[in-house]
């Protein structure tokens, strides 16, 4: 999709720390990523491997402190994000970027109606009235499928269940035309038939409006169902980047196959055991001087202590950061075997 | 919820009941006898007469009928009559050897006599709760003794509220900053220090040594022109310093944390992400939130205004219903105690309800219906 167009959003060599009581972690180093208009991009992670905070550094979510974006550039609409002032930042915010998270439960304020909440980006970024904005606020209900919309602009959070939650979540961060949408998670409270329907009703919106969706999750399935193109992120920082076809049959680090070997297979025999990748995620004191998966990697060598891999690209818009080649061109095998 | 509202009024009638007999027997079988500063040259048998005047010699039971007759129903007449000069609480009453003959042709004249086939009728007020110290209407003096209270206790009140919210949101939205420190530092020593001391303080400071304010709080000052009302808010300044640092430390405290419960919450990244400035963020998606909880603190604290405050009325001579209560205590005057602890009880459970609806109508999870 969109191949050779320029990207809507570029993010160069980011770098986000954490001032902690026990020192210094450093959550995202040097992410480097682009989305292009109309494009999915996915990001997979487990927890702990800096998705979301690279996200919410974009965009000055992140409370700083404790956090502080070190280093980047993030270039979006011709400007870069991390040097604007925070008034040209917040226009940006909810404007042209849209934000969806993880909990629908908690996500919108309990004691305003959802009306309120949907309004409130229109009246602040597109100078609505209330009339316009309430038009606009009904249309948007109806656009996510929300029944009945009108009527339910005056219910309160707690009277919508957490699927036509996240719609309403979904509603507001498509509120003023976003160029990027970034879903932290949106389905992962749900159950998996709602997540389901959340998932159509996004792919469905991605073509009726065109924006660039950046969709995290650690869930490879939502990533097969609706990506593009995948990143797969650990230790805080991109160790394999490809179109998503690609990724699922041509793993080349040893982080992606093993996550990939982790879904259990329901064709053939079961398996006595569940695939795991042993051991936690690192937390970095220090940037990385070495690759952060060295010690749960099975194919680790000793520059693998050395050094911290490079990204190198292997492929059409694949790239790897890792030293080790592998020989054999398919994951099936990893899986299969 | 009005529903409830009127569920809950009607259930408060059988618990203000029981606290009323509660309150009722509790003051009937605490030591003590009204006639104890009655001189012991006064012969044993006029004091027990004088027993009987103020009622005792009636069994328990009747004592208590009589009392809540008194209260439920003569005394609002009374202030039905106060109001609209209407004489609602007044009955016919026989003619007996009491009444003087020159009482009666007083009687006659205004038209209050009246004859009957039992005898002759006089029209006069019914029996009030009487203060046994003063012998005038316990509610006149509880009337009298209001305004004080509601000048002083009040205005501190609503002060130590005006200051403390500020503050409580600050602190929360800066925590561990200089300032939440010190605000720390300062609620701790407000909830710490008691009156006593921190009243003396301020007379010792601001009365004695510097002599800005007076140290005894004049009751007779008539608020009519400006140059009354600059000195009655002179004179109320040290009482409600003393008392509003108290409020202020609590409610503070409360809006604090109620506002850190609510700052970290997932809708307000989301009130963030939707790009709201931090001023609208903090002050209508936090504190919507945030003041659920402390608008039930401030209403259920509303009732310990009306009980005053014994202690620094007490430093600071306000003649208020926390002195009248501690007066009456140590003369034995059971009316005005029974009184006074019944109108806390009634004022207590009234703004417990308030609070509760207050709680519904602030927060839409909530239904009572």
């Amino acid at each position: 999709m969109a191949d050779g167009a320029l990207p809507v959003l570029d993010v160069k060599d980011l770098k986000t720390v954490f001032q902690t009581r026990k020192g210094e972690v450093h959550a995202v180093n040097s992410v480097s990523f682009d989305v292009r208009p109309g494009e999915l991009l996915g990001v997979v992670g487990e927890s702990g491997s800096g998705k979301s905070v690279t996200m919410m550094s974009l965009i000055g979510l992140l409370p700083m402190p404790p956090a502080e974006v070190r280093d980047g550039e993030v270039l979006f609409d011709g400007k870069d994000l991390l040097k604007i002032d925070p008034n040209a930042l917040r226009d940006v915010r909810g404007g042209d970027i849209g934000f969806i998270f993880q909990d629908p439960m908690t996500s919108l304020n309990p004691v305003f109606n959802v009306g309120f909440q949907i309004m409130e980006p229109l009246r602040k970024h597109m100078g609505m009235t209330k009339e316009k904005a309430r038009n606009r606020a009904v249309e948007l209900l109806e656009l996510v499928g929300i029944p009945d919309a009108a009527r339910r602009l005056k219910d309160y959070p707690h009277q919508f269940s957490g699927g036509m939650r996240q719609r309403v979540m979904i509603a507001i961060a498509l509120a003023c035309d976003p160029k990027v949408l970034i879903a932290d998670e949106p389905t992962t409270a749900l159950d998996v038939t709602i997540q389901a329907q959340i998932l159509e009703l996004v792919k469905d919106l991605r073509e009726k409006l065109g924006m660039a969706i950046i969709w995290i999750t650690h869930d490879l399935g939502v990533i097969a169902g609706i990506a593009d193109r995948v990143m797969v992120m650990y230790g805080g920082q991109v160790v394999e980047q490809a179109p998503v076809k690609e990724l699922f049959t041509n793993p080349q680090h040893p982080y992606t196959r093993a996550l990939l070997k982790t879904i259990p297979n329901v064709h053939g025999e079961r398996e006595a055991k569940l695939n795991v990748i042993e051991g936690q995620p690192p937390i970095l004191g220090a940037p990385p001087a070495a690759c952060p998966f060295r010690d749960r990697c099975e194919y680790r060598f000793e520059r693998c202590d050395r050094e911290n891999p490079y990204r190198r690209p292997i492929g059409h818009q694949h790239d790897v950061a890792c030293f080790y080649e592998f020989e054999d061109k398919s994951a099936g095998d990893a899986n299969a075997a | 919820m009005l529903t409830f509202t009127i569920r809950r009024l009607i259930l408060a009638i059988p618990t203000l009941l029981f606290i009323s007999l509660v309150i009722f027997l509790l003051l009937q079988l605490a030591p003590g006898d009204p006639m104890a500063q009655v001189p012991l040259t006064v012969p044993p048998e006029v004091k027990e007469k004088m027993r009987e005047a103020l009622g005792l010699g009636e069994p328990l039971h009747i004592q208590y009928i009589k009392w809540l007759r008194q209260f439920f129903w003569v005394e609002p007449l009374n202030l039905l009559d106060t109001w609209f000069g209407t004489e609602f609480a007044w009955h016919w009453v026989p003619v007996d050897s009491s009444i003087s003959e020159s009482r009666l042709a007083v009687l006659a004249e205004e038209g209050r006599l009246r004859d009957t086939a039992e005898g002759q009728e006089y029209w006069s007020p019914e029996l009030r709760v009487i203060s046994w110290q003063t012998r005038s209407p316990v509610m006149e003096i509880v009337a009298q003794r209001i305004p004080q209270t509601l000048w002083v206790v009040g205005v501190a009140y609503i002060v130590g509220i005006l200051i403390a919210l500020p503050i409580g949101i600050y602190s929360a939205y800066r925590q561990y900053s200089w300032f939440d420190n010190a605000g720390t530092l300062v609620t701790m020593i407000g909830f710490s220090v008691p009156p006593f001391f921190s009243g003396v303080l301020v007379i010792v400071i601001f009365s004695v040594q510097l002599n800005w304010f007076p140290s005894i709080y004049d009751t007779t000052l008539v608020v009519d022109d400006w140059e009354s009302f600059k000195r009655q808010i002179n004179q109320m300044f040290l009482p409600v310093m003393v008392l509003a640092l108290q409020i202020t430390s609590q409610i503070s405290r409360f809006m604090r944390a109620s506002m850190l419960d609510n700052l970290n919450q997932d809708y307000v990244r989301t009130a963030r992400a939707k790009g709201m400035r931090e001023r609208v963020v903090v002050m209508t998606h936090v504190l919507r939130n945030s003041m659920i909880p402390v608008v039930t603190v401030i209403a259920l604290g509303i009732p310990s205004i009306f009980g005053g405050a014994i202690i620094t009325e007490q430093v600071f001579k306000v003649n208020g219903i926390g002195q009248l209560l501690i007066t009456a205590i140590q003369a034995n005057d059971l009316p005005m105690v029974q009184t006074l602890t019944f109108i806390f009880a009634v004022l207590i459970v009234l703004f417990n309800l308030i609070a509760d609806v207050l709680y519904g109508i602030l927060d839409p999870r909530i239904r009572y219906d």
